[in-house]
């Protein structure tokens, strides 16, 4: 059997964190309900566990970690495409490689 | 565990010879003296300006009368700002052996090699005998950092190093945390762990201080990588960082170089005072690094999920792994393998419990996979602070 895919670190987050790498289509339950993963997901990355509205907090060991900057449906990968924050803007660069992120855990 | 005991009181877990550049252009001359050593505890450190810097001196002077020293050996060119009588004679009043070599009185690059070599070989020599006492770990002052953060980093091995903190806490030994640029989102939670109201309005104005400075230079303490291994934002990160400083009382925060006054947790303030004038508060892990050892750090915890391969001179640097995946990739430079939490679910208490065990063994003479590969990385730049204020360090007030 699987490990768990992700795991809630708090009761009051509305994001749940990946606990191995999740690939692109597999069903995973959220609060019971099992949702389909669209994208590829490596360890340590975020899904929304539920609807989240641009503008809103978002929450992760129950303290806010930013502001949503687009709606985010339960599922959906939780990152610099929708989530920004509310101190300092952050900076990312792309390598054009998916170093580290291919492998099985 | 044994230590050797300095005249100031404090015990060292090594016993090492620092050779040290006063500007960039002593560095090869330094680097050169340094080079026959390499497998015996010599280290090279140095500072790059011209221009004399109150902070940088104040560093020099800590690092060089830290209780891991044995002995220095200053090298200048002879032209550079630095105070470096002022200096010498700060580390002699403590009693260690040290001497100046000015390249230019010395007559050049070779010859001030030659005695400089010579001067550190019978340093050495001498060093040897030196007796090592019955030290406690009460005695210890352990420091926390991350590096190449992901987002494993706040799920096992920052956790495990903060439950290592309060085990070590217990035990009467000073554990510092600190980057406070780092710390951006958690004043509040911090504000209540202090032990004085005071401390607490302190410590949300010195992350205001972080907030503010990260946000003129237009980006904060976050790294690309931090992104591609799935942290978002600073807060995210902070978040994850804040779980090394346990579940302990702050008792007080101190800036670069200032020691703990005694046992238990204190925070580091790192982002300068005044305006924006150098750049970068810390511009690599470091920079962070040598600011723990300044404050008197005998062993730094460093927490990595993307996968640091750095050590330090003059403290040893125990490396634990966040992430599993990276853990198998970079074994041999990694001291702890906390992603085991995440894979075959062991406890944090398990893992703080370990490091625990291997930080008594550290300070009791065993090196590091840093150490062993020769991993001895120094920086130090400009910086401007203000003196601590009375309310940071409530227990010494008392």
């Amino acid at each position: 059997m699987k490990r768990p895919a992700v795991i809630l670190l708090a009761e009051a987050d509305n994001v749940l964190v990946t606990c191995r790498n999740i690939e692109a289509g597999e069903m995973v339950p959220i609060d019971g309900a099992e949702t389909r993963i669209e994208v590829a997901l490596p360890l340590g990355f975020k899904i929304a566990r539920k609807p989240i509205r641009a503008g809103e907090k978002v929450f992760k060991l129950g303290m806010s970690i930013g502001s949503a900057t687009a709606d985010i449906d339960r599922g959906q990968r939780v990152h610099t495409e929708n989530l920004k924050s509310d101190y300092t803007p952050s900076f990312t660069a792309d390598h054009g490689d998916r170093f580290g992120q291919g492998e099985t855990l | 565990m044994r230590g050797w005991l300095r005249s100031d009181g404090r015990k060292g877990i090594r016993n090492t010879i620092i050779v040290t550049y006063l500007v960039e252009c002593a560095h090869h001359v330094a680097r050169e003296i340094v080079r026959p050593f390499e497998d015996e505890d010599v280290h090279l450190i140095g500072f790059p300006g011209c221009f004399a810097n109150l902070y940088a001196f104040d560093m020099m002077e800590r690092l060089a009368t830290h209780p891991n020293v044995a002995g220095v050996l200053l090298v200048s060119l002879g032209c550079e700002g630095f105070d470096r009588s002022g200096l010498a004679r700060r580390i002699e009043a403590t009693g260690r052996p040290v001497r100046t070599l000015v390249i230019q009185r010395e007559g050049g690059t070779r010859k001030t090699v030659d005695a400089g070599r010579a001067w550190v070989r019978a340093t050495c020599d001498g060093n040897a005998a030196l007796p090592r006492v019955e030290m406690g770990i009460d005695e210890l002052v352990v420091g926390t950092i991350c590096g190449g953060s992901d987002g494993t980093s706040g799920l096992t091995a920052n956790p495990a190093m903060g439950n290592a903190f309060d085990r070590l806490v217990e035990k009467g030994a000073a554990c510092i945390f600190e980057e406070t640029g780092e710390l951006i989102g958690c004043e509040h939670h911090m504000a209540g762990r202090a032990v004085t109201p005071e401390l607490g309005a302190e410590i949300i104005k010195a992350i205001d201080k972080a907030a503010r400075y990260y946000g003129l230079l237009g980006q904060g303490s976050f790294a690309p990588g931090n992104a591609e291994g799935g942290l978002t934002t600073i807060e995210e990160k902070s978040l994850g960082a804040y779980a090394k400083a346990g579940t302990v009382p702050i008792d007080g925060m101190i800036k670069p170089g200032t020691r703990p006054p005694s046992g238990g947790l204190y925070l580091m303030d790192v982002v300068p005072d005044g305006e924006l004038r150098f750049g970068y508060p810390n511009i690599n892990d470091n920079a962070e690094i040598v600011e723990l050892i300044a404050s008197g750090c005998h062993i730094i915890l460093f927490s990595t999920g993307r996968g640091s391969v750095v050590g330090s001179a003059i403290s040893p640097v125990i490396k634990v792994c966040a992430n599993p995946l990276t853990y198998r990739r970079m074994a041999d430079d990694m001291d702890v393998n906390a992603g085991r939490i995440l894979e075959e679910q062991a406890g944090i208490e398990d893992v703080g419990a370990e490091i625990v065990q291997l930080v008594e063994r550290v300070a009791d003479g065993e090196r590091t996979m840093s150490e062993a590969l020769g991993h001895r990385e120094f920086i130090l730049n400009y910086k401007t602070f203000e003196p601590v204020g009375p309310a940071c360090l409530p227990k010494s007030a008392a």
